[in-house]
């Protein structure tokens, strides 16, 4: 990653890229949402970092004032432009995640019926052999990276097996989609390198596809109509792009946080292996308190709000995970409760671009853990100093070593 | 007791349902309904209080008999 300078004021100089802020950003969102709440950067293009629950839902309604045309982080910068071939043709389009209406409704009612909780149940055998296979793969060994050996596969291949390309080259995909929304966010060599790989991919895919249909999620999308006209083939290329970029770092991240806690929380390790009837409420808890994902909007029309600003052209982070440590709405807001009661959470986003696969993570997380804790109920950490976090877009920890009685 | 869902507010968090899917159903787009016509059996209204209290949209709330939103 670039090194950018340090930062002295959160609330008019912020990094979100800062090793302190990406390892725990609990203490910088209670200083700003005490002092501004809506603090501002011109680091990595320039943007707004509002830190309120409330404020949250104001803006996701704000639309499209407030748009979706681009919520990366970190905008493309104007050389990016310049030398990625495939911009002009693509864009930045992945729908309907960038999408503003008209577009956004229909696009997303074509995806929807692919992820609900019915829809998604059927997935669930596959996931849970898959996480017996990787555990027997190290249980005998008594240790294992739980972001890499274990985690990142189960999204990786559930959503290979969803969109119907090989789960065995799953890795392959990890590292597409590192490079395009980990590594890349911060290096646009490496963004339009990786895009340009996934563009590739499922373009070739969708035109197989065309030409045979399987009767897979991709040949699917092909059948399906707005107003009686076919979808584009940039539109079923950018969305299965949206599919797997959006279903592998983010659940892969909340599967880790949520065992890195365990690790680090012997109390409520214990409690949740005693008490399995807990998964529920604490699979909730997890998603709230190391909510993975930071989605960002561009302003199209002047917006002045909470003593601030957005002029057009400027980026406003919406940060679900600063929400959702908003004393004002839960309580006891930095403490992990297990059995929180009350729990309206927004992880997985809200209005009209709530996570369309949020129940596909739900019931993988589910499975993760279930199966993790049927056949390691007790584990720890070897080397605190080893673990690493990823941040920015997508926040979680990407290596864990764990050790654990053989 | 008895609730409803406004289907303006719902954006299919599915929440509802995962917590009471005694009580609410989703459509294909994610968007709840009440089922039995949001009548909550005294057993299930602790439930009934879990889907109020976790729907991140505040898009379930209780009804009075009158047909007015109560608190």
């Amino acid at each position: 990653m670039t090194k950018t300078p340090p930062v002295d004021d959160w609330a008019t100089d912020y990094d979100i890229f800062d090793a302190s802020y990406v390892k725990d950003p609990v203490p910088v969102w209670n200083e700003l949402r005490d002092k501004c709440p809506i603090a501002h950067t011109e680091r990595w293009g320039g943007s707004w970092l509002p830190t309120r629950y409330e404020d949250m839902q104001t803006f996701v309604r704000m639309v499209p004032a407030l748009s979706s045309q681009d919520p990366l982080v970190v905008s493309q910068s104007k050389e990016e432009e310049a030398f990625d071939p495939i911009l002009e043709e693509y864009g930045n389009s992945a729908p309907p995640i960038t999408s503003d209406p008209p577009e956004h409704i229909p696009m997303r009612r074509l995806i929807l019926p692919l992820f609900t909780p019915k829809a998604v149940e059927p997935y669930r055998p596959y996931a849970e052999q898959l996480c017996h296979d990787l555990i027997d793969g190290f249980i005998g060994t008594g240790k294992c990276d739980a972001a890499l050996d274990y985690a990142v596969h189960i999204p990786a291949k559930t959503i290979a097996h969803v969109i119907g390309v090989d789960s065995e080259r799953s890795d392959e995909f990890v590292g597409w989609v590192r490079g395009l929304i980990e590594e890349g966010m911060t290096d646009p060599v490496k963004r339009v390198k990786y895009r340009g790989i996934l563009r590739q991919f499922f373009g070739e895919l969708v035109d197989a596809r065309k030409a045979s249909p399987r009767g897979d999620l991709i040949s699917r999308l092909l059948e399906q109509e707005i107003d009686g006209q076919p979808i584009a083939r940039k539109a079923v290329v950018g969305m299965c792009n949206l599919l797997l970029v959006a279903g592998i770092d983010t659940t892969w991240s909340s599967i880790s946080s949520a065992l890195w806690h365990f690790s680090t929380h012997p109390e409520d390790r214990r409690r949740i292996a005693a008490e399995p009837n807990l998964f529920p409420s604490a699979i909730e808890e997890m998603l709230r308190f190391y909510s993975p994902v930071t989605m960002a909007r561009e302003v199209t029309e002047e917006v002045q709000t909470g003593g601030v600003t957005f002029r057009t052209g400027d980026k406003v982070l919406l940060s679900f995970p600063a929400a959702n440590h908003d004393p004002e709405v839960f309580e006891n807001a930095d403490r992990v409760i297990l059995d929180r009661a009350k729990n309206r959470h927004i992880a997985f986003g809200i209005g009209s671009h709530r996570c369309a696969g949020s129940n596909l993570a739900r019931m993988e997380m589910d499975v993760a853990l279930r199966v993790w804790f049927e056949r390691i109920p007790e584990f720890e950490l070897s080397d605190p100093d080893a673990v690493t976090w990823a941040g920015g877009q997508v926040r979680g920890p990407r290596h864990l070593p764990f050790r654990f009685p053989v | 007791m008895r609730v409803k869902v406004n289907a303006e507010k719902c954006e299919g968090h599915n929440r509802c349902c995962a917590l009471a899917p005694e009580l609410f159903d989703v459509d294909d787009y994610g968007t709840a309904t009440a089922l039995n016509d949001g009548n909550v059996p005294p057993e299930l209204e602790a439930k009934a209080k879990l889907a109020v209290e976790n729907c991140p949209e505040f898009a379930i709330e209780y009804v009075r008999d009158a047909g007015k939103p109560s608190k």
